[in-house]
């Protein structure tokens, strides 16, 4: 049966992933605010209040204890969200352990913004790369349907036996979280069809009663630990299936990545987060010029989808990796050098430069997105780039 | 006790069960594991407990072994108000929409993790009003890192972080007072108790679970190492605590103060100090300096107290 022409409507990044929230039957909302991931829970109250949305809302007095009640609210068994941005996340960092390694389901949209200081309110994801390591899948969305489309994706993934573990969608501050854009909602009723309500593995029961967040002693706590490891790999596994199941509601399939011709490029760069529209359409130009560039935008960076990548990058003769974060006394960004422990592993012996750039939000144009993909030619060119790492415009 | 809530007239009333099992790791005469038998003694229904890191949950939760009967969950230290308020209302919410059996939500923290490093958890809860009993057992120190000073530490106390020096005897500061911290939430129900009168504890528990909205419970736990003590004397010097007024035992219902043990003519304040080491050095005559401003403290609270109770007013 030929699918109806879905209707598509102009929204901000904030109020789709709110709109998504809505329809994902969620259960629990807790949040604190701050720029610039206020709109997704200014709307989601507004949805509670108005009736249009039968959940809890909790606005809680830091974010520390939004994600703690987050946590016992998962427990609960409870489908459960929040949001947040830089100082926020930070702040969460320690419960943001705890909520992985517990293997607590849930939903965190991130509107990746720096860290002060100096304060800043603009895009980076300096706040996001700290919660690197902790266990949680991290998804970049690229635009604002991706991240409409990534919080469904990411409630199922979530939820799924083979992963039971917390997934952030992360979205750029002020450059996605308060652009207009075009989307193409899914409806109701395939959002219902694809999120039923949350049947817990296992959740507070006195009639079935199980201690949470037990102490390990160094005896058991490695084992603790390496189940943690397996969930982590394993969503990656179960990713393309539930974005398969995505893609019959919704027609819009999604991957480990986003690229544009990466696969017979001389020259690739690859980015996390909006900036890959950017480097795509400044891709698109030069290859009107017979210039082989090709774009890679990774939407999950966590768990790092390293198989996929190689055979992407097997051809190329030259990668940019681009930053908006940085390692400060370390070798780049991480994305970098994750990038390089890739290649390196895999017997890549691609030259590879690291392009830091728009921290704290500065802008980074079309004109300079094609600069990069001219520099990557060149590196392809000569086979070789001069320096490791450079950050892109800095007046030093 | 009031007397429109006694659910438990002798400790034969109280059930057999046992929701906090034997063959915890607490050390022998802790008053903390006293306060967690009798307090799960008094659960109506299905109950869930959240215990901050602290020396109940390192001695109770370590897998593969649990001392709980009951669900139990432990996420971090400072957090145990907010875990609760996500529990509360997600059962609030499950139960409306899926038929999930509500439970009672007993938060069960030690002072550090209420006093201090909880509070701005602790009074987020309060202020948005989640249907939880906050228990606090009260050992006056951060026992389980090895007895360093708290906020509920009482003046002149030594601990690891506040030791009897020559110049410094102890800590110099006054114990916060939680229960108007709480109260000041305008909650329905805040009140103290000690592990030396059960069936006044066990029955305020009931009492509290009883009541909609949060409510905060403060009971004092001797603490063998920390306060420096032969095991045996817990339950003897937690009722020394209350006979000499060191430990007020009262309730604030719909901000109505009423104490609930009169201690009409009290012990002197050195019988109670002089059983433990941590106090032995403010009977030494260059400290009585230390030993007068402890007893001023403790002889305020207590007249603080009647003066509520006896004026009647609403806090």
């Amino acid at each position: 049966m030929a699918r109806q022409a879905q209707e598509r409507i102009a929204i901000m990044g904030d109020e789709a992933v709110a709109l998504a929230v809505k329809q994902s039957n969620v259960d629990v909302i807790a949040a604190y605010p701050i720029t610039p991931q206020t709109i997704i829970v200014e709307r989601l109250s507004e949805y509670v209040a108005n009736g249009e949305l039968d959940a809890a809302f909790i606005q809680a007095e830091s974010e520390h204890s939004a994600l703690s009640i987050c946590v016992g609210a998962s427990l609960a068994g409870a489908r459960v969200f929040t949001s947040t941005a830089s100082q926020g996340l930070a702040l969460m960092h320690e419960i943001v352990y705890a909520t992985s390694s517990m293997r607590v389901p849930m939903v965190m949209a991130i509107a990746n913004r720096s860290l002060n200081a100096p304060l800043n309110i603009h895009c980076e994801h300096g706040d996001v790369m700290p919660e690197r390591d902790s266990g949680w899948v991290h998804l970049f969305a690229t635009n604002v349907q991706e991240a409409y489309d990534l919080t469904f994706i990411a409630f199922k993934l979530s939820e799924h036996p083979d992963a039971q573990l917390p997934v952030s969608v992360n979205l750029d501050a002020f450059i996605l979280t308060h652009s207009v854009e075009p989307l193409t909602p899914i409806s109701d009723d395939d959002a219902s069809k694809f999120l039923p309500p949350r049947q817990p593995l296992y959740s507070i029961d006195f009639d079935n009663p199980a201690t949470f967040g037990t102490m390990a002693l160094p005896d058991t706590y490695m084992e603790f630990k390496y189940q943690l490891k397996e969930a982590a790999e394993r969503a990656g596994q179960v990713y393309p299936k539930v974005a398969e199941e995505y893609a019959r509601i919704s027609g819009r399939r999604y991957w480990y990545f986003n690229s544009y011709m990466a696969d017979d490029a001389d020259a690739v760069v690859l980015v996390l987060g909006s900036t890959y529209g950017t480097l795509k359409a400044a891709a698109r130009r030069l290859r009107e010029s017979g210039l082989k560039v090709g774009v890679i935008g990774l939407t999950m960076f966590r768990p790092f989808p390293e198989k996929q990548l190689v055979e992407l990058l097997k051809n190329a003769k030259s990668l940019i990796v681009m930053d908006r974060a940085y390692s400060y006394g370390g070798l780049g960004g991480p994305l970098y050098m994750e990038t390089l422990a890739m290649l390196y592993r895999n017997g890549l012996r691609v030259p590879a430069m690291n392009v830091v750039y728009g921290l704290g939000g500065r802008d980074f144009r079309l004109d300079e997105a094609e600069s990069v993909l001219k520099m990557a030619l060149d590196g392809a060119r000569r086979g070789r780039f001069d320096e490791h790492v450079i950050w892109w415009g800095v007046r030093a | 006790m009031s007397s429109q809530a006694i659910f438990y007239k002798t400790p034969k009333d109280l059930p057999r069960e046992e929701w906090f099992a034997s063959g915890h790791r607490l050390c022998a005469g802790c008053g903390a594991g006293i306060a967690a038998r009798l307090v799960f003694k008094a659960i109506r229904g299905p109950t869930v407990v959240v215990n901050p890191t602290g020396c109940v949950e390192v001695s109770t939760s370590c897998y593969p072994y649990t001392a709980w009967k009951i669900p139990y969950v432990h996420v971090a230290f400072e957090n145990a108000a907010a875990v609760a308020s996500g529990i509360v209302e997600a059962m609030k919410i499950l139960n409306k929409k899926r038929g999930k059996k509500l439970h009672d939500v007993i938060v069960f923290a030690g002072d550090g993790g209420t006093f201090d490093i909880g509070i701005q958890a602790l009074s987020g809860a309060l202020e948005r009003g989640h249907n939880m009993l906050y228990i606090c057992y009260d050992n006056e120190a951060y026992m389980n890192t090895g007895i360093q000073r708290s906020g509920a530490t009482p003046i002149g106390a030594a601990t690891t972080t506040s030791p009897a020096g020559k110049v410094i005897p102890g800590k110099q500061e006054r114990k916060k007072d939680l229960i108007a911290i709480a109260v000041a939430h305008r909650i329905p129900y805040a009140a103290t108790a000690s592990i030396s009168h059960p069936l006044d504890l066990v029955n305020k528990v009931r009492k509290a679970l009883e009541i909609e909205g949060p409510k905060v419970l403060h009971v004092l736990a001797p603490c063998v190492p920390g306060w420096r003590y032969p095991p045996a004397e817990t339950v003897r010097i937690a009722r020394l605590a209350v006979e000499t007024r060191y430990f007020p035992v009262y309730e604030v219902e719909y901000g109505r103060v009423r104490i609930n043990i009169k201690v009409k003519e009290p012990k002197p304040l050195e019988e109670f100090l002089k059983m433990q080491g941590r106090f032995s050095h403010l009977l030494r005559p260059e400290n009585a300096h230390v030993l007068e401003a402890l007893k001023k403290a403790v002889e305020e609270n207590w007249e603080r107290l009647v003066k509520l109770e006896e004026s009647g007013v609403t806090l």
